[in-house]
């Protein structure tokens, strides 16, 4: 990939942390779709969250490609949440009328892997009972 | 301006009798000054009497009245002698701050500063009368400073009252949303009063940053003591919850009225997405629920 890497997707037990460093345009945006879920299914990561933290805008086009990100995530076996939302971007998305669906949002990086420990262990329950 | 009007007038009409009348009226101020000096004592009763027949400023003791109306007076013939309302304003200003939490009206304020026009007016015309002439120039001299000075207290008044408004508006507006952390990651936001979409605005942005800086993972909203909710007040709500809900908390609304409840069903509001729950009460143990707090009496504590 030409000039310094705008993403990274790192593995951090059986959950991959998707980091978006800066504003992505469309094209970037589809780029970042492919290669996470193509890794997804690599690393046979049973979770994933999504950090936007360093973004100050979520335009229709980018968070609908979140949202297909989760649905994909979830048709390969993983739990998606999206981290770090700022309060002024959720203004924004709201003012907008951007649905983010059944994607699930956390606060931070901290709470979104949290967040996906715990769906994993009452998965896991889940089944035992079972 | 009017200094300008003049010197403009001077110019081009500059023939020799008129420049004699132009030194003549640069006399006429100080002369008229020196008048209303020397006066001072009797002008000034004068005025006092005029103002107690019409009933204005009776917020005032009288010795309040001699002291605050001595320093109009001299302040306003310092402005004619120097034709500089700097002073003036700065003196208005500071008696407006002290007079506006008494009650003192703007029409007092404009009425008492128009009485001492027409004293001073009435004092002039007694000194000038055998002249006419020169009672003219005189008044022409006095009318557009005494103009002047009443638009000045004026406008300083109503610049003061609408600086003191602006600040309680905005004291009130913080006042009135406060964002209260009550356990770790459990925030309550108790609204009172009319929510109106600027303070709908506010609010939002409050809460946010609140989840932001507490991580706040449950919020309760308790309505109760709003007293009417419309279309695009709901509408709001459902936005903030929405909002919250991106940053990662969830959002209770609590203590919505029967009469609210009636209102937001008749008009349609879509409210599916909200979590409600009759009281404050009950949405806090909601909440600690949610957080796995659970609260349990003391029973040692409890007993007699």
């Amino acid at each position: 990939m030409p000039g310094p890497r705008l993403f990274s997707i790192l593995r951090q037990g059986s959950c991959l942390i998707a980091s978006i460093h800066t504003a992505l345009d469309d094209s970037q945006l589809l780029r970042f779709q492919q290669d996470l879920v193509e890794t997804i299914g690599r690393d046979r990561a049973r979770g994933v969250v999504i950090d936007v933290a360093a973004l100050d805008v979520l335009d229709s086009f980018a968070t609908s490609t979140l949202r297909d990100i989760g649905e994909m995530a979830r048709l390969r076996g993983a739990a998606t949440v999206v981290v770090g939302i700022q309060p002024e971007v959720a203004i924004a998305m709201v003012r907008l009328g951007l649905r983010t669906g059944v994607l699930e949002t956390a606060l931070d990086l901290e709470e979104g892997l949290a967040r996906v420990d715990g769906r994993l262990a009452g998965a896991a329950d889940g089944r035992r009972d079972r | 301006m009017n200094d300008e009007d003049d010197e403009v007038a001077g110019v081009t009409f500059g023939g020799a009798t008129d420049q004699g009348r132009q030194t003549d009226d640069d006399e006429l101020l100080p002369q008229l000054v020196s008048h209303l000096r020397e006066h001072r004592n009797r002008l000034r009763q004068q005025w006092v009497s005029r103002i107690q027949g019409a009933h204005l400023l009776q917020a005032m003791t009288s010795q309040e009245m001699a002291a605050e109306t001595t320093s109009v007076y001299d302040n306003y013939v310092e402005v004619l002698e120097t034709g500089s309302v700097g002073a003036l304003r700065d003196y208005a200003r500071d008696l407006s701050e002290r007079i506006i939490p008494r009650g003192v009206e703007t029409q007092e304020v404009v009425g008492i500063v128009l009485l001492l026009r027409d004293v001073l007016a009435r004092s002039l015309f007694e000194k000038y009368q055998r002249d006419l002439p020169l009672l003219n120039r005189v008044l022409d001299a006095y009318e557009p400073a005494a103009n002047r000075i009443a638009n000045t207290v004026a406008v300083s008044f109503v610049d003061e009252r609408e600086r003191v408004i602006r600040q309680q508006q905005d004291s009130i507006r913080e006042l009135s949303t406060p964002v209260l952390r009550v356990r770790e990651r459990l925030l309550i936001l108790p609204i009172i009063g009319v929510l109106d979409t600027e303070r709908a605005r506010q609010l939002t942005e409050q809460l946010l940053s609140g989840i932001r800086a507490h991580r706040a993972r449950v919020v309760v909203i308790d309505i109760t003591g709003v007293p009417d909710v419309d279309e695009a007040v709901a509408n709001h709500l459902v936005q903030t919850v929405d909002a919250s809900r991106l940053m990662g908390a969830s959002v209770i609304i609590t203590g919505l009225s029967p009469e609210i409840a009636q209102t937001l069903v008749t008009i349609g509001v879509d409210l599916s997405r909200m979590d409600t729950i009759g009281d404050l009460q009950g949405g806090l143990e909601e909440a600690e629920r949610l957080l796995g707090f659970s609260v349990t009496r003391d029973s040692e504590a409890a007993g007699p």
